[in-house]
């Protein structure tokens, strides 16, 4: 009988020290996992205080903000100002990154070639159906293009990745605004579909003539052969942290009512044509207000301490004129 | 059986109705809890169909029979625009080719196993095959990733183009350009999977046959051919149907390995080296980024994989009913 008080004395221990640690959950966006738990791991150690981040993808996070289960919500697709307001959510960019075409052919080599947005579109319209096409091989005419099928690979999961890239192509493209449009999933004219990130990294890594759009950190950590863009300027840009900051900068978030600014296709010579920002979202009133306290904690000391390791993930952190919005938004919308 | 003799003894031989009685007792306790666990499943599997239902409702409201029969499937158009018709196609098409892989190759190994097999032979086989079928499903997805898939990518499906390119049907089932995750790559993997479940259950029913039937068969001058043929599959057959069934359930229903290998496209192009889909490998791969109709489309679809494999039990059972009349019985 003791050895089971026991049992059951640890287990209450147990449980009530893990309650006490109160650590903040969050859900969403797949797309800064990577930075916010380098984030997670870097605040445990100096304050003790975990987070518990789960990446389920942009819808999953703006659904379970709404829902309350969580105390804060992150999404690459922001909210609209009414739905913001219909919800009692407050809404802020957390770190930006950009999204690069990834293709896999024989003998090239990352940044070596280069696309434009409507060549894209058509590619991924499933117009441009062969390596070797006109269209392509006008934009790089000193790489070695087969004469063989693209495989085209997107994600075949709802994702805010998927939203900025489509939100791309429809800038760019009319006929893709006109037949597909923009969106977490959307109507795919052509290509096979893989899940996450991660899932669309393994298929172009694996199948030959293959093209796919990721995350630049996926891009990179998976060594996959990523492709030079024809920005808005009509510049050819490589994806660096140089043209991501360029393409932020450009952008107007003290006008932007709950910062809904969406970074494709912005001007300026150096400009990463598919940059795109990641959004949190939080109760303005919410019913845990201590957790709520406990998130904002983690975020100031994040836009505070964070900027380095998010470069050397290849994300861009918030400009400084940005945060001092950011903060203000924080000490008049959410109610503590 | 010690336990009851000993309340029997201690009843003594004048009580004999109390003792009696607990018997009584403990036989309807034991009636009445049997009972309840069969009575659940039916309230189990009524719960189920229920909610799928409810969920499904405002997409029924919506689509009605339209949903069977549109192939354009838009989440995000405005209204979302759901047909069924891609993952329905592509789930019947990879269940069909698979069982048309597995039954024979099953039946084969089975039979090979209880009547042809060396002694020395039979237990690594019957291992290899317990083995296939307690592999996770998400390996067999990997395999079929990594090794089957470029393996048919640049190997076979080529080859097979190839050798029906301007025949007429067999040509466009075959045709396109060849990819790794395709309809067949997919049905293939189905087919090592449920091939353990129709293997398992031929040997255990094949090994019920009375050996005298086929003494009998031999004694007369049968071949081991006609023995199977005309002994052996009539007396197991609802057995091996039963199997069969059991198999299509599960290639019907496959999600993870499927979702991994079959390219989530939800067009229908006629060639079963294209990407495709499944009703389960759609749930899994957008259920979680759903909501309002488009969460509702899903959970129609599940139920339609709930009605479609019930009835494809229905008529199992119909076709053994069949059997059993022409058999005479």
């Amino acid at each position: 009988m003791n050895f089971v008080k026991a049992i059951v004395a640890a287990g209450l221990v147990a449980a009530s020290t893990s309650a006490f640690a109160a650590d903040i959950t969050g859900a969403g966006a797949t797309f800064p996992f990577p930075i916010y738990s380098k984030w997670a791991d870097a605040y445990k150690k100096e304050t003790g205080n975990g987070l518990n981040y789960q990446s389920i993808g942009s819808g999953g996070g703006i659904k379970q903000i709404q829902a309350k289960t969580v105390t804060f919500g992150a999404t690459d697709m922001p909210l609209k100002a009414d739905q913001l307001e219909k919800d009692g959510l407050a809404q802020w960019p957390m770190v930006m990154g950009a999204i690069v075409p990834v293709v896999n052919i024989e003998g090239v080599k990352p940044g070596e070639m280069v696309f434009d947005g409507e060549t894209l579109a058509n590619v991924y319209l499933g117009k441009i159906t062969k390596w070797d096409d006109p269209a392509i091989k006008k934009l790089n005419p000193n790489v070695k293009l087969p004469s063989e099928a693209i495989t085209v690979v997107r994600r075949s999961d709802g994702s805010g990745t998927t939203f900025n890239f489509t939100d791309y192509l429809s800038k760019v493209s009319a006929d893709w605004k006109s037949k597909v449009g923009e969106g977490t999933a959307v109507e795919w004219p052509t290509g096979v579909g893989a899940k996450g990130n991660e899932g669309v990294s393994g298929n172009v890594g694996q199948t030959k003539n293959s093209i796919g759009y990721v995350e630049y950190a996926y891009a990179k950590q998976n060594k996959l052969v990523y492709t030079a863009m024809v920005n808005k300027a009509g510049k050819s840009v490589q994806p660096t942290v140089e043209t991501f900051q360029a393409a932020a900068a450009n952008a107007d978030w003290t006008h932007a009512p709950g910062y809904y600014v969406i970074l494709t296709d912005q001007p300026g010579d150096k400009s990463w044509p598919i940059t795109a920002s990641t959004f949190i979202l939080m109760h303005k009133d919410a019913t845990d207000k201590a957790a709520s306290q406990e998130a904002i904690k983690f975020f100031r000391w994040a836009f505070k301490n964070g900027g380095k390791m998010a470069e050397e993930l290849d994300y861009i952190p918030m400009p400084a004129n940005v945060v001092d919005l950011i903060e203000k938004t924080w000490s008049s919308d959410i109610k503590s | 059986m010690a336990v009851e003799s000993d309340a029997l003894q201690a009843a003594g031989p004048y009580d004999r109705a109390k003792a009696l009685s607990a018997f009584k007792l403990g036989d309807i306790t034991f009636y009445w809890i049997t009972r309840a666990s069969a009575i659940s499943v039916l309230l189990i599997l009524g719960g189920i169909i229920l909610s799928l239902i409810v969920g499904a409702w405002p997409a029924m409201r919506e689509y009605g029979v339209s949903f069977l029969t549109t192939q354009r499937w838009a989440p995000s158009a405005d209204p979302p625009v759901l047909g069924a018709l891609g993952p329905i196609y592509g789930t019947l098409v990879t269940s069909f080719i698979a069982m048309l892989i597995a039954i024979p190759v099953g039946l084969g190994i089975a039979i090979f196993l209880t009547e042809l097999c060396p002694q020395w032979l039979r237990r690594p086989i019957g291992i290899a095959i317990e083995l296939l079928a307690g592999i996770p499903s998400i390996i067999y997805g990997m395999w079929g990733f990594f090794v089957l898939g470029p393996f048919l990518a640049y190997t076979f499906q080529p080859a097979m183009i190839h050798l029906f390119d301007g025949v007429p049907v067999l040509g466009a089932i075959f045709a396109g350009p060849p990819s790794y995750l395709s309809l067949f790559n997919a049905a293939l993997i189905l087919a090592i999977m449920v091939l353990p479940f129709i293997t398992a259950i031929s040997v255990d029913v094949f090994r019920t046959v009375p050996p005298v039937l086929k003494e009998a068969a031999y004694g007369v001058g049968c071949t081991t051919w006609e023995v199977v043929r005309s002994v052996v599959i009539p007396y197991t057959r609802v057995g091996v149907i039963g199997g069969i069934m059991l198999a299509l359930g599960r290639a019907l229903g496959e999600t993870m390995a499927v979702t991994f290998i079959i390219g989530n496209s939800f067009r229908i192009t006629g060639s079963i080296f294209s990407p495709g889909t499944t009703i389960s490998a759609a749930i899994a791969s957008e259920f979680a980024e759903s909501d309002g109709l488009h969460q509702s489309g899903l959970i129609l679809l599940g139920l339609l994989l709930f009605v479609l494999t019930f009835i494809v039990l229905a008529a199992a059972r119909l076709m053994l009913l069949r059997l059993e009349k022409k058999a005479g019985n």
